[in-house]
C-alpha cells in the first residue's frame, strides 16, 4: 500500500501537483508554467524598468534625477542575472538551458532570448564601466597607498582587473567616458525594450492561446515594466536612504566604503533633502508611465469584448467570474487606482510614494500572473477551467521550484547581488563631476 | 615562412576547408535519400467505428513506455453526451485508458453526472492524437529544434536535446503534449515512428478492435486512407490555427474542438 502509494506520487506529472480541473479539460492539460513563469517578465520587467530610469538622466538629460539615476543603473545590474533564474528554475532539463545559445532555433521567440539578454548585459556592463571608469582609478590608487586588510586586497586585485588597464584620467578620456555612457544609455532603451518587449511576444505569439494572442501584448508589456522598474527603484532608493540617515548619527556608514565617507561630507539634512526630492521627482515619471499602462490593459479587454471572438466566451467567463478578485479588485483596484490616488493627491511625501509604489509592485506582480496562470486557467477545448493552487509548502524539489519556496528566493536573489556589487560599484557614490 | 605569409595560406586553407564541408553538409545523402516525396503519414479516425474501448489508450502507453499510472496520455478517448435541453457534457477519465463503463460523465472538481437516459439526444466517442501538422505550431515554438518534423510528415521530440520549456506544450492547440513523467522531457505521439517506418502499423491502430483508427500514406491514391480523404467528406481539427493538421475525421461535428 505504501509502495504503491510511493509510486503514485513518484508518477505525478509536472503541473498535476497543483493544477485544480473542473469541468471538461483534456487530459494532458495542465498548469505547466506556473509561478516562475509569472516571475520572470516581473523581473525582466523590473530590469528594463531601472535601465529606463537611470536612462532618463544620462539620455534625456533629467538634471534632477541624477542621484536616482546612478542607483537604478547599479541595481538593474544585479536585478539582470534574476531575470535569467526563473527560467532555469522553470526547466525540466535546467543543465540543457545552454542550448538555447549554442543551437538557437529562431524560428522561436525564445531562441532569440540569448542574443537579445547577452546584448542587453554587455550594454548594462558597459556603462557601468564607463560611468564608474573613473572611480575604479582612484580606487585603484587610494588602496594602493593604503595599509590593506584582506578585503581591501580583493578589492585592489577586482579593480585592477575591471579597470583593464585603462588608467588615463586626463580631461579628454573622461569627456569621452561621458559621450560613452550616453551612447550606451541611448542603444540600451531600445534594447531594454526589446528585451522585455521581447517577453511579451513569447506569450502574445501563442496562437493556441486565447488570452495572450494579441499584438498589443508586447507594448502593454514594456510599460508595466516601466512603471514597476520605476517603483522598484524608488522604494530601494528610499529604502536604502533611511537606512543611511538612521546610521550616519551613528557614525557609520551605509552603502559607501568607509573610505569614501570622509570625502563626501555628509549630514543627516542633506540626505533627507536629497531623498525627498528624488523619490517624489520619480513619482512623477511613475504616474506618466502608469496611465499609459493602464490604458493599453483596459483597450485590450474592451476590444475583447466589443469584437467577441469565438473565444470571449470563456474569457468573460475567467476575467468576470473566475479571476474576478485577481484582476479587478487586487490589480486594477489595489495595484492601479489606489497608488495613481495617492500619486496624485498634492503634498507627496517620501513616505506615500513608498506605499504608492509597493502597491503597484503588487499591482504589476498580479498583472503577470493574471496574463501567465489566466492564460491557462481554461481548456483549449473552452469547456472547462484550471486552477493553480501555489504549493507553499514544498514536499520535493518541483513543489519548491514552482511554489512559495521559489518565489521567495527569487525575489531576494536580487539584493544578495546589489548587496556585493555595491562593494564594487557604490550606487550611492556621490562624485563631484557634473556628468555621470 | 614569414609570418604574414603563414596567416595569409592559414585563412585560404582554413576558408577553402569550409566551402567544402559545408557543400558535404548541402548533399547530405541521408537526407537525400530520406526525401521520399512519395511518402506522407496521415491518419484517419472514423468516430462512428468508435465505441470507447480504450484499448488505444492502453496499447499506446504500453508500446510507448508512458507509464499507465501517469495522468497524461500519447492519445485518447472523448465522450460526447448532448441534452435535449442543449447541455453539451464532455469527459476523458484518464483518458479513458480503462474505456467507458459507467454512465457518469466526470466532471473533474465539479464531480459526476448522470444524465438521465430519455434526455440523451445524442452521444459519441471521439479518440485524439497529435494530428501531424503540415505546418505545426510546436515545431515553430522550441526553442532548440529538439522538436521537428521528418521528411514522410511526422512530427518528433528529440528527448537528448529537449531543454524542457514546455513551450511546445502552450504552442500547440489541440493539447496532445506533455512531460514525460519519467524523462522530464516533452512528449508526444510518434505516430509509432519506431513501427511504421518498418512496415508496421500503429498501436492504437492494431489494438482497435473496429477499425476506427487507420494509418495511411496520403500521397498514394490507391491508399484505402487516401482513397477515404479524396472520397468522402471528412474534417481536421481547429483548422482556424493554421498548422493543416494530417488527421481527418469522419462523422465531425462542431462540438468537437
Amino acid at each position: 500500500m505504501v509502495e504503491q502509494a510511493a509510486q503514485a506520487a513518484q508518477m505525478l506529472v509536472h503541473g498535476e501537483a497543483w493544477t485544480i480541473k473542473d469541468l471538461f479539460v483534456l487530459p494532458n492539460e495542465y498548469v505547466y508554467w506556473s509561478i516562475q513563469i509569472v516571475l520572470y517578465p516581473y523581473m525582466t520587467g523590473l530590469v528594463a524598468g531601472a535601465f529606463v530610469l537611470s536612462s532618463l538622466y544620462h539620455v534625456f538629460g533629467v538634471e534632477k534625477l541624477k542621484e536616482i539615476a546612478r542607483f537604478a543603473l547599479v541595481f538593474s545590474f544585479a536585478l539582470l542575472p534574476v531575470a535569467m533564474l526563473p527560467l532555469l528554475l522553470h526547466l525540466q532539463q535546467p543543465l540543457r538551458g545552454i542550448h538555447v545559445m549554442v543551437t538557437p532555433h529562431f524560428t522561436s521567440a525564445i531562441s532569440a532570448f540569448g542574443i537579445v539578454f547577452m546584448t542587453y548585459a554587455v550594454i548594462v556592463a558597459s556603462e557601468i564601466w564607463f560611468v564608474y571608469r573613473k572611480f575604479i582609478i582612484e580606487s585603484i590608487h587610494r588602496l594602493e597607498n593604503k595599509q590593506r586588510t584582506g578585503i581591501d586586497g580583493l578589492l585592489l586585485l577586482i579593480y585592477r582587473i575591471i579597470s583593464l588597464g585603462a588608467t588615463d584620467l586626463s580631461p579628454a578620456a573622461i569627456r569621452a567616458d561621458h559621450k560613452a555612457t550616453k551612447i550606451l544609455a541611448g542603444i540600451g532603451i531600445p534594447v531594454a525594450c526589446f528585451l522585455h518587449g521581447y517577453a511579451g511576444f513569447i506569450f502574445g505569439s501563442v496562437k493556441a492561446n486565447a488570452l495572450w494572442m494579441t499584438p498589443l501584448m508586447p507594448v502593454i508589456f514594456i510599460m508595466s515594466a516601466v512603471v514597476s522598474g520605476i517603483a522598484l527603484c524608488l522604494i530601494c532608493y528610499a529604502i536604502f536612504m533611511w537606512l543611511r540617515r538612521w546610521a550616519l548619527p551613528r557614525g557609520k556608514n551605509f552603502f559607501l566604503p568607509d573610505q569614501l565617507a570622509g570625502t563626501m561630507n555628509l549630514n543627516e539634512s542633506d540626505l533627507r533633502e536629497m531623498q525627498e526630492h528624488e523619490t517624489t521627482l520619480t513619482a512623477k515619471y511613475l504616474r506618466i508611465f502608469m496611465i499609459l499602462a493602464i490604458t493599453l490593459e483596459l483597450l485590450d479587454i474592451i476590444f475583447r469584448g466589443y469584437t467577441a471572438v469565438k473565444s470571449w466566451d470563456i474569457l468573460r467567463q475567467v476575467i468576470y467570474e473566475h479571476d474576478f478578485v485577481k484582476i479587478f479588485v487586487l490589480q486594477y483596484g489595489i495595484g492601479n487606482a489606489l497608488p495613481f490616488i495617492l500619486l496624485l493627491l498634492p503634498g507627496l511625501t517620501t513616505r506615500r510614494a513608498c506605499v504608492a509604489s509597493v502597491l503597484v509592485l503588487f499591482g504589476v506582480f498580479m498583472m503577470r500572473w493574471n496574463v501567465v496562470i489566466g492564460g491557462q486557467a481554461f481548456s483549449l477545448t473552452f469547456d472547462g477551467f484550471m486552477e493553480y493552487a501555489l504549493p507553499i509548502i514544498p514536499h520535493d524539489i518541483e513543489t519548491f521550484k514552482e511554489g512559495l519556496g521559489g518565489m521567495l528566493l527569487v525575489f531576494s536573489a536580487p539584493f544578495v547581488i546589489f548587496y556585493f556589487l555595491n562593494m564594487i560599484f557604490p550606487a550611492f557614490y556621490n562624485s563631484d563631476d557634473e556628468a555621470h | 615562412m614569414k609570418r604574414r605569409e603563414f596567416m595569409k595560406s592559414a585563412a585560404v586553407f582554413v576558408s577553402g576547408v569550409a566551402v567544402s564541408i559545408s557543400a558535404l553538409e548541402l548533399l547530405d545523402p541521408q537526407e537525400v535519400l530520406a526525401k521520399n516525396p512519395d511518402l506522407r503519414w496521415g491518419f484517419l479516425v472514423d468516430t462512428y467505428k468508435c465505441v470507447g474501448c480504450g484499448m488505444c489508450v492502453k496499447a499506446c502507453k504500453i508500446e510507448n513506455d508512458i507509464p499507465l499510472e501517469a495522468n497524461v496520455t500519447r492519445t485518447w478517448v472523448e465522450r460526447y453526451v448532448m441534452t435535449k435541453q442543449g447541455e453539451v457534457l464532455k469527459d476523458s477519465p484518464d483518458g479513458a485508458q480503462h474505456g467507458y463503463t459507467s454512465k457518469l460523465i466526470d466532471q473533474n472538481a465539479s464531480g459526476m453526472k448522470k444524465v438521465a437516459d430519455e434526455d440523451i439526444t445524442q452521444a459519441f466517442f471521439v479518440p485524439k492524437l497529435c494530428n501531424h501538422c503540415e505546418l505545426a505550431a510546436c515545431v515553430q515554438v522550441c526553442p532548440v529544434g529538439a522538436t521537428y518534423s521528418t521528411a514522410d510528415g511526422v512530427v518528433l521530440v528529440d528527448r537528448k536535446w529537449c531543454i524542457g520549456c514546455g513551450y511546445c506544450i502552450m504552442g500547440c492547440p489541440y493539447g496532445v503534449r506533455f512531460f514525460h513523467p519519467v524523462e522530464h522531457t516533452a512528449d508526444k505521439c510518434t505516430l509509432c515512428y519506431h513501427r511504421i517506418s518498418k512496415g508496421g502499423d500503429t498501436a492504437c491502430a492494431q489494438a482497435c478492435p473496429f477499425g476506427a483508427r487507420k494509418l495511411g500514406n496520403l500521397r498514394d491514391p490507391n491508399d484505402p486512407v487516401a482513397k477515404i480523404i479524396l472520397t468522402q467528406r471528412v474534417g481536421v481539427l481547429r483548422p482556424e490555427y493554421g498548422t493543416k493538421p494530417q488527421c481527418y475525421y469522419i462523422g465531425l461535428n462542431e462540438e468537437v474542438r
